[in-house]
């Protein structure tokens, strides 16, 4: 079975290309039965989302500049 | 008026899309060279050597590639030179050799304590200066080189294909260092933001 440094390196690779579907299937077994992967592949997509937030200046946006 | 200064006068003249620009190229470039000084001047640099030829480019996308792309060597250009002159001992902790024992066990499964929780919505985070100190502090504590590849493909969006050629990483290189980036920026802020609230 795939371990959690495999599965973790195709959900982050897979932020920069497709995964061959073959892959995919894999990890997606692996995801059913581990909730720290499953978390992981939510959180990628919430870096990613936070990181272009931030360029965005967002984060200047709630400081209350006194 | 010809074709070519109006693009010009519309890139020039779109002061929110310049003052963005010029904060994300001060961020990127100040990650890059931990010295904000260094980091202004190079900026500054960039966005003349970009304006001298703002006509040439049809569009935002175009031209905020071109600047980046100056950044870029600006920052080779100043590195190279510290390192000439002084050793930058940042990089000499090789990061490539680093080993994943503090997050998997030997089979390379998550450690109890290490495993991911469920974040939920960032937007409600996102909506808090606390947490914006949190990740630029993360940010701030990732090493050098994956810091940097990080920056390049989420702050600048540049694509793999782009950071691989400017960085002269292979492909594999660049995906394990994207992947030692996230595994650690997600652990940052997990541990000082997501699990604060529960100790507490």
């Amino acid at each position: 079975m795939m371990n959690c440094i495999e599965a973790t390196r195709l959900i982050s690779d897979a932020q920069e290309q497709a995964l061959p579907l073959k892959t995919r299937m894999g990890l997606q077994v692996h995801l059913m039965m581990c909730s720290g992967c499953h978390n992981f592949k939510q959180q990628m997509g919430d870096l990613r989302a936070i990181t272009r937030a931030y360029a965005k200046g967002e984060n200047e946006q709630t400081e209350n500049k006194g | 008026m010809t074709a070519k200064s109006k693009t010009e006068q519309g890139l020039l003249a779109d002061t929110i899309f310049l003052t963005d620009i010029r904060r994300q190229m001060l961020k990127f470039a100040t990650l890059q060279l931990s010295d904000a000084s260094q980091a202004e001047d190079a900026v500054q640099e960039a966005l003349i050597g970009a304006m001298k030829n703002a006509d040439s480019f049809g569009g935002r996308a175009a031209f905020k590639t071109w600047m980046f792309a100056i950044l870029k060597n600006k920052i080779a250009d100043v590195l190279r030179y510290k390192q000439r002159t002084v050793n930058i001992s940042s990089f000499a902790h090789d990061e490539d050799e680093e080993d994943m024992s503090e997050l998997f066990d030997r089979k390379g499964f998550w450690l109890q304590d290490e495993r991911p929780v469920a974040w939920g919505n960032p937007e409600a985070s996102m909506r808090e200066q606390e947490f914006w100190r949190v990740f630029e502090a993360c940010l701030e504590h990732l090493p050098p080189k994956q810091a940097r590849v990080f920056m390049m493909r989420e702050f600048v969006e540049l694509d793999a294909g782009e950071i691989c050629a400017t960085v002269e990483l292979s492909t594999s290189n660049l995906h394990v260092l994207l992947h030692r980036a996230r595994l650690r920026l997600r652990e940052c802020i997990e541990n000082n933001w997501y699990l604060q609230g529960e100790k507490s």
